[in-house]
């Protein structure tokens, strides 16, 4: 490519338009869409309020950990440590309990555990300079494993009463709280990512961490705090869960932190960093929540599901892969 | 609410007869049984047996489901789909009693029958709850277990977990309440191997060099009755001493062949499947009704009669020796 063709390169290859058409999102959407109609035709059960209600807390608590997530691979780092900060801060919810807490300590204990495995991982990462991916897999075993040495094969129960709305309130209607609460969290995460500074410096971080940190970017301190985020939205998820339980075994939401990512990298974000969207990773939930509920419809074993998603992650990500490569020819 | 309502039941319909085959399957009674985990050999044959039921009964579906892992999250996305589906009757064997309580009620609110079976659920999750078996009926099994083969009566011994576990110092209890049937056998001495494999084994070693004419030890625990047999064995002892008690097939399978143990007792998964399809589908059709002292049939098990806190047991252990340890020894 000469110079003088360079100089000519337009700031938007493509009209708004013509991207939005051929956009990821619109992608998934009409993914969703279809499994939505097929889901329909499959069950007679599938299109009731209160159903597809209930199959809403299949991914509501993952995708509230999915929001920080996103932002945190975007950025190039990685968390797996989530779903045992779960089991952690619900332990820790669960030993305050046994001490008489009311829910209002309940809520600050779970976030609070939330935060201090985020600064754990956060610290490890930035400060020491280790890699995310071995720094969470360590603290993966050790979070989990405190839970297990605390409650064995035991369990902490005794919730108060109104700690359950967190789980299995209703706003009105067939709204939940935790519908309710993932929408609020999309939002703020949209507006985070997409209309913020903050927002912008993570894209540049995640793309060239380098530049990002010679054009002024605190690149260590933004990267400590998307660590805190996604403790606290563990924390959160935490909540969440132990009030639809009511109960807190160390078991609680073991393997959730590959669905998590799962659901961020079928959202359209780029595992390497740099890209994604907020957009994309509210529809793969809905992608993922009406593929589990559907197939559970149809008493589909977990572990075919487990089938169904890994194709369809690999199926989604191929095909504008294959489409390029074949548009190229 | 009624007009919403009514869009869906009309959208309901409409989807009911493009699917066709889930509709037509409403007249017979579908009983789910949800395990623990899928891919387990105890609830695989638990399953086997819950078919049987549904072979004998005719009318009747069973949808065999649970999820990947023993987790009780896992366990509730079951439920809520089970719930969708509208199944006449949900037997569960749960993964914590409380976690999985108020799914299990919402079940029950919209119609649904639910009882559990081997792991419980918090009474208000749930109708009854089937126990393989109870203390009493275990406590005379593990007895009768060492008079079948010293029908001249003789010396046995006890080898149990530890001092303070609750089951197995019930069991025994219950044992010591029904000696009086058994007048030739003497109770020599009580050891504790603490469920370790290499303490349970030195304390039987011990047992048979303190009582040498011992014709019988009795370990009503998995761990114990396993190195039992082997210290049988390493004495020389096969033939002499009788090891006996609670064991898992698989386990014992060994101990059976060399002649070390000629028979033991455990519950049967496939009749604990057979039993709860059995009482889901005699609660959900409204043959019988669960309260304190109801009867509830168990087909060729008898009835179930269920207690204060709408619990019930299905039988004695099942006993286990070379005519049927291969049978049992692949499944847990």
């Amino acid at each position: 490519m000469s110079l003088a063709e360079r100089a000519t390169i337009p700031d938007r290859l493509n009209s708004r338009l013509q991207r939005a058409a051929t956009s990821w999102e619109l992608l998934l959407f009409l993914v969703a869409v279809a499994i939505f109609i097929a889901n329909s035709f499959a069950s007679p059960y599938f299109l009731n309020a209160w159903n597809l209600s209930d199959a809403t807390f299949n991914f509501t608590e993952k995708a509230l950990i999915a929001f920080a997530m996103a932002l945190l691979i975007i950025s190039g780092e990685i968390d797996l440590s989530v779903a045992s900060i779960i089991a952690l801060a619900s332990t820790a919810m669960g030993a305050a309990v046994q001490l008489g807490a009311g829910t209002p300590v309940l809520v600050f204990v779970g976030l609070a555990t939330g935060l201090a495995c985020g600064a754990f991982n956060g610290a490890l990462v930035t400060r020491l300079g280790l890699p995310s991916i071995v720094v969470t897999i360590g603290t993966m075993s050790l979070f989990r494993g405190i839970s297990y040495i605390v409650l064995g094969d035991g369990a902490y129960r005794g919730y108060p009463a109104s700690f359950s709305y967190f789980g299995q309130g209703y706003v009105f209607w067939v709204v939940s709280f935790e519908l309710v609460l993932f929408a609020l969290f999309a939002l703020t995460y949209y507006v985070v990512l997409h209309r913020t500074n903050f927002g912008r410096a993570i894209f540049a971080i995640g793309n060239n961490p380098t530049a990002a940190l010679f054009s002024g970017l605190r690149v260590r301190r933004i990267k400590f705090v998307l660590f805190l985020l996604t403790g606290l939205m563990s924390g959160i998820a935490a909540i969440c869960l132990t009030a639809r339980l009511g109960s807190t075994r160390p078991s609680i939401g073991f393997g959730w932190e590959l669905e998590v990512v799962t659901m961020v990298v079928l959202g359209g974000v780029n595992i390497l960093g740099g890209s994604g969207s907020i957009p994309g990773v509210v529809i793969a939930a809905f992608v993922m929540g009406l593929v589990t509920f559907g197939l559970g419809l149809l008493n589909v074993p977990g572990i075919v599901m487990s089938i169904f998603i890994g194709l369809l992650l690999i199926g989604v990500i191929a095909l504008p892969r294959l489409w390029t490569i074949a548009r190229t020819r | 609410m009624s007009i919403k309502r009514r869009t869906f039941t009309t959208l309901t319909a409409a989807a009911a007869l493009f699917a066709g085959n889930a509709a037509l399957a409403q007249d017979d009674v579908r009983i789910a049984l949800v395990v623990k985990a899928l891919g387990i050999g105890f609830f695989e044959a638990a399953a086997e047996g819950a078919e049987q039921a549904a072979e004998e009964l005719g009318n009747v579906e069973i949808i065999y489901t649970g999820p990947t892992d023993t987790t009780a999250e896992g366990q509730i996305e079951v439920i809520n789909s089970l719930i969708a589906q509208q199944v006449d009757a949900i037997a569960i064997s749960a993964n914590d009693p409380d976690a999985v309580a108020p799914a299990l009620q919402r079940a029950m609110q919209r119609g649904i029958t639910v009882i559990s079976w081997d792991s419980g659920v918090a009474p208000e999750g749930r109708e009854m709850h089937l126990n393989p078996s109870s203390n009493p009926l275990i406590g005379r099994t593990i007895i009768q277990l060492a008079a079948d083969h010293l029908p001249e009566g003789g010396q046995v011994a006890l080898l149990s977990a530890t001092t303070t576990s609750t089951n197995q110092n019930i069991w025994i209890e219950e044992m010591n309440k029904v000696m009086g049937d058994y007048p030739d056998i003497e109770v020599v001495g009580t050891v504790y191997g603490d469920d370790l494999a290499d303490k349970s084994y030195r304390e039987a070693q011990g047992l048979m060099q303190t009582y040498p004419d011992l014709d019988a030890i009795i370990a009503p625990t998995s761990v114990g009755i396993v190195a039992a047999a082997q210290a049988v064995v390493d004495a020389g002892k096969v033939g002499e001493v009788n090891v006996t008690g609670l064991g898992l097939p698989s386990e014992m399978a060994g101990a059976i062949e060399s002649g070390a143990s000629r028979s033991f007792a455990i519950w049967n998964p496939i009749d604990l499947g057979y039993a709860a399809t059995m009482l889901a589908y005699n609660l959900a059709t409204d043959a019988a009704e669960a309260g304190p002292g109801a009867e509830v049939g168990m087909g060729r098990l008898g009835n179930a009669t269920l207690d204060d806190n709408n619990e019930a047991a299905m039988a004695e252990p099942f006993t286990y020796d070379a005519s049927n340890i291969d049978q049992f020894k692949d499944i847990f």
